[in-house]
């Protein structure tokens, strides 16, 4: 101890012995090559038998490094590590082969800024990618899913507040319908409105029948969450705010739904989320276009999914390639949305 | 009885009376007849050990039990010559003539300080020319105008748990109550913080009826003018052993249990 009366903070819980640090990192980097010799000699093969083998190794060597290493540690605890971060490998690695595809295939695109920006009313198939592009689809997906949540988020908000607040008889009802919806498939959704308002004639193939059904799928996601968010706020709000003479509206509308702000905001992400990718509903409904549309209520309207779709049956290269980019896009948008929704969240968390 | 034949001739001198008040939680009777007067501009501190109906009864003041599923009640409060139960009366107007404070300070987390205790007039929808200076007057009474002028804009939540109380009192202030009733609004708090509230009570007596629920006996005798003593033995519904001025009742107490209990030799 050189310096009894220290006074420069450490962190002496993290302080890491550098030989353990060494034993470790050669646990880290051992274990995969031993694995991968053992893949070759033995009749252990392919990439499975490598990711089994070197999650033996590597619960060996943990064992050994817990047992004999330097910090010395208990079996289970050591254990488990080692299966948790296999645990995150495969996951990430999951998320990693979705994730690769996309991106490689898609940046091919994004030299192309007329892809963005045109759309594919003159494009034949397999038409180089300096030609037309998917302005259309992307404005499609954009003005459906802005009708579907100013549909489906003051409903869904709506039947959380009733759920919540209200408590009213119709409570088990409302709960039961919101579960049963979540559980409809995409297409029954679309056909839904196909045959209840296209077949009879009340409304045409157009964005805004897409839109209806699309908020058919977004409406039990937002109620949902919203109901979850809700739940959260501490009844002692509520409380304060009726021993002060608040009505209920008001006491929602001042101080419930303030509170819960940031959460109702992540609700109504989830549920853009959870249908800007769809493409079978709206197949039935706004059928797709080659063309700009930017009227909800006359015409067909094309979107980013169902743009990827028809694309894909053209089958030529060039076809593909702009699939590819229509779903960066698509994946791109989303991130970008979820992103911005953390940040609006967590700034209203802090003020 | 319905409160229709009801011929119950409040004192003018009282600000709030109860009579025969009965409470359930669906088939448990948990308090019976509670008769009480609160004077004027006095303060009645409501004691009594744990589950003897205290904190029950002061919601049933304001209308608050009625928002606890399965609650009932029998019985009459009277304000202002009127039952506050009678059925054309809105619990709203009920709450704004009877403001309350609770055990657990619980300032609005989304609103700033200053927002916090402007928050009655918004919920009320009343509209006011001179918001500031009730803002300041509410604080000066609360006993927090000095430590909070200077971030009247930051949240209620940068406050210590003390001045969230004395927030949340300004807060129920800013309505200009007939009465306050307050629900052991101390016992999360240290003593320092104790103090400063016990004497905004003292305080508010000037202008406002306070009954007070506490678990202090010490409190009891600091602040009340009045004590009633509640008792619930042998599962039976609590009631009210003893009732009067406090000196009495800590003092020359009539019955052997308020000897007891105010000695703490139970409870």
């Amino acid at each position: 101890m050189s310096n009894l009366l220290s006074d420069t903070p450490t962190q002496p819980w993290k302080t890491v012995d550098p030989q353990y640090r060494i034993q470790q990192l050669g646990t880290h980097l051992g274990t995969p090559v031993l694995a991968l010799l053992f893949t070759v000699i033995t009749p252990m093969a392919g990439f499975t038998g490598f990711c089994v083998t070197w999650l033996a190794f590597h619960i060996l060597s943990a064992a050994l490094l817990a047992k004999y290493g330097k910090k010395q540690k208990s079996l289970a605890n050591a254990f488990l590590e080692v299966f948790v971060g296999a645990t995150i490998f495969v996951f990430v690695t999951f998320v990693a082969t979705v994730l690769w595809p996309v991106i490689s295939n898609g940046l091919v695109g994004i030299t192309h800024l007329n892809l963005l920006f045109e759309d594919a009313g003159k494009v034949g198939a397999d038409e180089p990618l300096s030609k037309g592009g998917l302005g259309h689809a992307i404005v499609g997906t954009i003005i459906m899913v802005g009708i579907a949540t100013l549909i489906s988020v003051p409903i869904g908000i709506l039947a959380a507040l009733y759920v919540t607040e209200v408590r009213g008889k119709l409570t088990p009802l409302v709960r039961f319908f919101v579960q049963a919806m979540s559980g409809v498939p995409s297409i029954v959704a679309g056909l839904f409105i196909y045959s209840a308002l296209i077949v009879s004639g009340i409304l045409q193939y157009s964005g805004f029948a897409g839109a209806l059904a699309l908020s058919i799928l977004m409406l039990p996601t937002v109620a949902r969450t919203a109901e979850e968010i809700l739940r959260l706020i501490p009844d002692d709000l509520r409380t304060a705010a009726l021993a002060l003479g608040g009505t209920q509206w008001r006491t929602v509308r001042m101080v419930v739904l303030p509170a819960a702000k940031s959460g109702l905001i992540t609700s109504a992400i989830l549920g853009v989320a959870r249908v800007a990718g769809e493409t079978a509903p709206l197949l039935l409904t706004a059928f797709g276009n080659n063309v700009l549309n930017v009227n909800p209520f006359s015409e067909s309207m094309s979107a980013l999914p169902s743009y990827v779709f028809t694309q894909m049956l053209l089958g030529g290269d060039n076809d593909m390639a702009r699939a590819w980019f229509a779903t960066f896009v698509l994946l791109t948008t989303i991130t970008i949305l979820f992103t911005s929704a953390r940040i609006v969240a967590d700034r209203m968390k802090r003020n | 009885m319905s409160s229709q034949d009801f011929e119950f001739v409040a004192n003018s001198e009282n600000a709030m009376e109860t009579k025969d008040i009965n409470v359930w939680f669906g088939d448990r009777q948990v308090l019976a007849n509670v008769n009480l007067e609160f004077p004027t501009n006095t303060v009645t501190a409501l004691i009594g050990p744990s589950g003897c109906g205290k904190s029950t009864f002061i919601r049933t003041l304001n209308r608050m039990h009625e928002l606890i599923p399965g609650a009932k009640l029998a019985g009459h409060v009277m304000l202002d010559n009127e039952d506050i139960y009678a059925a054309h009366v809105d619990p709203v107007d009920v709450r704004l003539k009877v403001g309350m404070v609770f055990q657990k300070p619980n300032p609005f987390p989304s609103m700033s300080i200053g927002d916090n205790v402007l928050a009655g007039l918004k919920l009320a929808k009343r509209k006011v020319d001179d918001a500031e200076f009730i803002l300041e007057d509410s604080l000066r009474k609360a006993g927090l105008w000095e430590e909070v002028k200077d971030r009247l804009k930051t949240s209620a939540g940068s406050l210590s748990g003390g001045q969230q109380q004395r927030l949340c009192i300004a807060r129920s202030l800013v309505l200009k109550p007939q009465i306050l009733l307050m629900d052991e609004p101390c016992s999360a708090l240290d003593p320092g913080s104790t103090r400063r509230i016990e004497e905004t009570i003292k305080e508010l007596r000037e202008t406002v009826t306070i009954v007070i629920v506490t678990h202090n006996m010490q409190q009891a005798l600091r602040v009340s003018d009045y004590t009633a003593f509640f008792l619930s033995e042998d599962g039976r519904p609590g009631h009210v052993v003893e009732n009067g001025l406090t000196h009495d009742i800590f003092h020359k107490p009539q019955d052997e249990r308020t000897d007891d209990y105010v000695h703490g030799r139970f409870g």
